[in-house]
């Protein structure tokens, strides 16, 4: 049952993205509801994924890699469901949509490892892990946020717009969804830090200092934007690629997850 | 019952002609009078437009009505009108058309929809709308409805103005508290700079090496003057650049931006380089944060969306025929088949 709805889940996503590709490729594209019906029915099933791991595990379902994929996945889709609409960034599905669908496809494919089990007997620890990851979640939409700034940007450096610039939205809103993502991540970090601290976990090993690199590595993005030091530019480029990294070294940090 | 359409458009007649013929708002109530007073003539709905005068009218006799129409535009006008005229089915996809914007002169643009339905409007009000106009007006309003959002016809802007007010708005979102500048105070850059204003820019700063013509125009449009020498202390708190000078050199190079762009905070600048010989070195347009562009990008983007409006033609003309029958078919219903003449041509 858990495999068919993130099956189900996967195929929500799917459809999302070459429903826009299919609109976009036949220059019909219409922000339309279908789009973020598919996103919305993704997370319910992905949710309901989630809530039958954590009720057989009787723990926040993140114990192994391709659980944390699937969080990590289903939180980039809830902050686009909230942020999304209030934005207007009724393109952003498109592009939330395939990385979405990378984490699941990824997280399918990974063999059904066995889960560390050392969340279950504090809360805090397992706050810190599940907050850490929808931080994450932010610092994606962040992401796909920036690439979206990227593509519009350089439509209009090309001065030949194609077809898509008109569907995206102004490079200003998107430069403000970022700086405000990032907010929302960095804050999450923040307190997930606190939680891990509260938890007593370890703070000199590989993973404490990796995750601190990343904060710091926030904190000064964050400032060197609001105090206007970067161009939108700058800091969609920063944006995407620090979380693109931080996606490629998860399999890591999971790894130092388990030793310490 | 037939339904006639009579009239002038932009085609048919050159503007000197057409203005003669127009109908203004305050003698609309006045026309319709008149024109129910024909003989045959049941209901009648008058569009008057820049770009068109048009008569649709509800009539037994369709011949006695256009000829009591062009009697009447003729009198006003104290000229032969030179009317097209066409009659069911012909005068209902003609108005489909029309509302949808394929028989405007900008393919596409979607005013005269809003014209439409004044002009339906009035004659509702003024009690001259039968119920086959009616519900002929109101499939109209759902056919422009249906091209407009099924197609791409009324996709992207059309002239340079509003190619610079839709760039803009990708690049700033909204442009309510956008400030502009305008160097060289030209008409292009006027235009361009009171498209800008209808979307919402209040702040305007003209600078141009005659003050004196600076501060007319800033007088005309609502801005301010600036004397052409300073005009770079203005620069760190604007947003669009307009630029229209007669120099003969580039005036904005990479060279004299690079130190100003640090006082902007990576805000980002549109430059609109409308000047022959060009302001602007291209090379700024690689600058982070600077969008340029000159005349001829804008013209093409302008010619882009026309092209992409033109290809769309096939699509709604598909879609209006649908509607033109579904309506016959309506038509057909309340009246019996053979009471209206289908086919038949003028």
């Amino acid at each position: 049952m858990e495999r068919i709805a993130l099956l189900l889940a996967t195929i929500c996503y799917l459809f999302s993205f070459g429903h826009t590709l299919f609109a976009l490729g036949a220059g019909r594209f219409q922000p339309g509801r279908f789009n973020f019906i598919a996103m919305a029915l993704g997370v319910a099933l992905q949710g309901w994924y989630l809530s039958m791991r954590g009720a057989a595990e009787h723990a926040c379902p993140i114990g192994n890699l391709a659980e944390i994929l699937i969080f990590l996945s289903w939180s980039i889709a809830l902050i686009y469901l909230v942020i999304g609409p209030a934005y207007r960034l009724s393109l952003m599905g498109a592009f939330t949509a395939p990385l979405v669908l990378l984490l699941q496809i990824v997280a399918l494919l990974l063999p059904g490892e066995t889960r560390h089990g050392f969340f279950r007997p504090n809360p805090w620890v397992e706050t810190h892990a599940a907050l850490s990851i929808v931080a994450y979640g932010a610092f994606g939409l962040a992401c796909v946020a920036g690439l979206m700034f990227l593509v519009q940007e350089g439509q209009l450096k090309s001065r030949r717009p194609a077809l898509i610039f008109h569907h995206l939205p102004p490079i200003s809103i998107l430069s403000e969804a970022i700086t405000r993502l990032l907010w929302i991540g960095f804050v999450l970090l923040s307190l997930s830090f606190a939680a891990g601290f509260i938890a007593r976990l370890a703070v000199l090993g590989g993973k404490f200092w990796f995750s601190l690199v990343i904060w710091v590595f926030y904190a000064v993005l964050l400032a060197s934007a609001e105090k206007g030091f970067l161009s939108g530019r700058r800091l969609a480029i920063a944006a995407s690629s620090a979380f693109l990294m931080a996606l490629i070294l998860l399999p890591v940090i999971e790894k130092l997850s388990v030793r310490t | 019952m037939n339904i006639l359409c009579a009239g002038l458009n932009h085609r048919l007649a050159p503007i000197d002609v057409r203005e003669r013929f127009a109908v203004q708002e305050g003698e609309m109530n006045e026309m319709l009078e008149r024109l129910r007073g024909i003989e045959g003539v049941s209901g009648a709905v008058m569009l008057s437009t820049c770009n068109r005068v048009e008569l649709y009218a509800s009539s037994l006799c369709p011949m006695r009505a256009l000829d009591g129409f062009r009697r009447i535009l003729s009198d006003r006008a104290r000229q032969e009108a030179p009317l097209y005229h066409h009659e069911t089915p012909y005068a209902v996809r003609h108005l489909f058309r029309v509302a949808s914007g394929l028989d405007s002169m900008v393919i596409g643009e979607t005013e005269i929809l809003g014209q439409v339905k004044k002009a339906y409007a009035a004659a509702a009000d003024a009690g001259a709308a039968t119920r086959p106009l009616h519900k002929l007006f109101q499939h109209a309003f759902r056919v422009a409805k249906s091209v407009r959002t099924e197609t791409q016809i009324t996709s992207g802007p059309t002239s340079i103005g509003s190619v610079a007010v839709e760039l803009a708005g990708k690049i700033f979102g909204s442009l309510e508290d956008r400030r502009v500048m305008i160097l060289g105070a030209g008409e292009i850059s006027e235009r361009t700079a009171r498209s800008l204003q209808s979307r919402g820019v209040r702040s305007v700063i003209v600078s141009n090496r005659t003050y004196d013509r600076a501060a007319a125009l800033a007088a005309e449009i609502g801005g301010m003057a600036l004397h052409f020498d300073h005009w770079e202390k203005g620069f760190a708190d604007i947003d669009i650049l307009i630029s229209s000078t007669n120099a003969p050199h580039m005036i904005l190079t990479p060279e004299k931006l690079e130190p100003l762009l640090k006082m902007r905070r990576g805000a980002p600048l549109f430059v609109i380089d409308l000047a022959v010989p060009r302001d602007a070195d291209p090379s700024i347009n690689e600058m982070d944060g600077v969008f340029l562009y000159d005349i001829d990008s804008l013209e093409q983007i302008a010619s882009q969306s026309l092209d992409i409006r033109r290809q769309e033609v096939d699509r709604c003309e598909s879609l209006i025929e649908q509607h033109v029958g579904n309506f016959l078919g309506w038509m057909r219903s309340c009246h019996g088949s053979g009471s209206h003449h289908f086919g038949r041509k003028a």
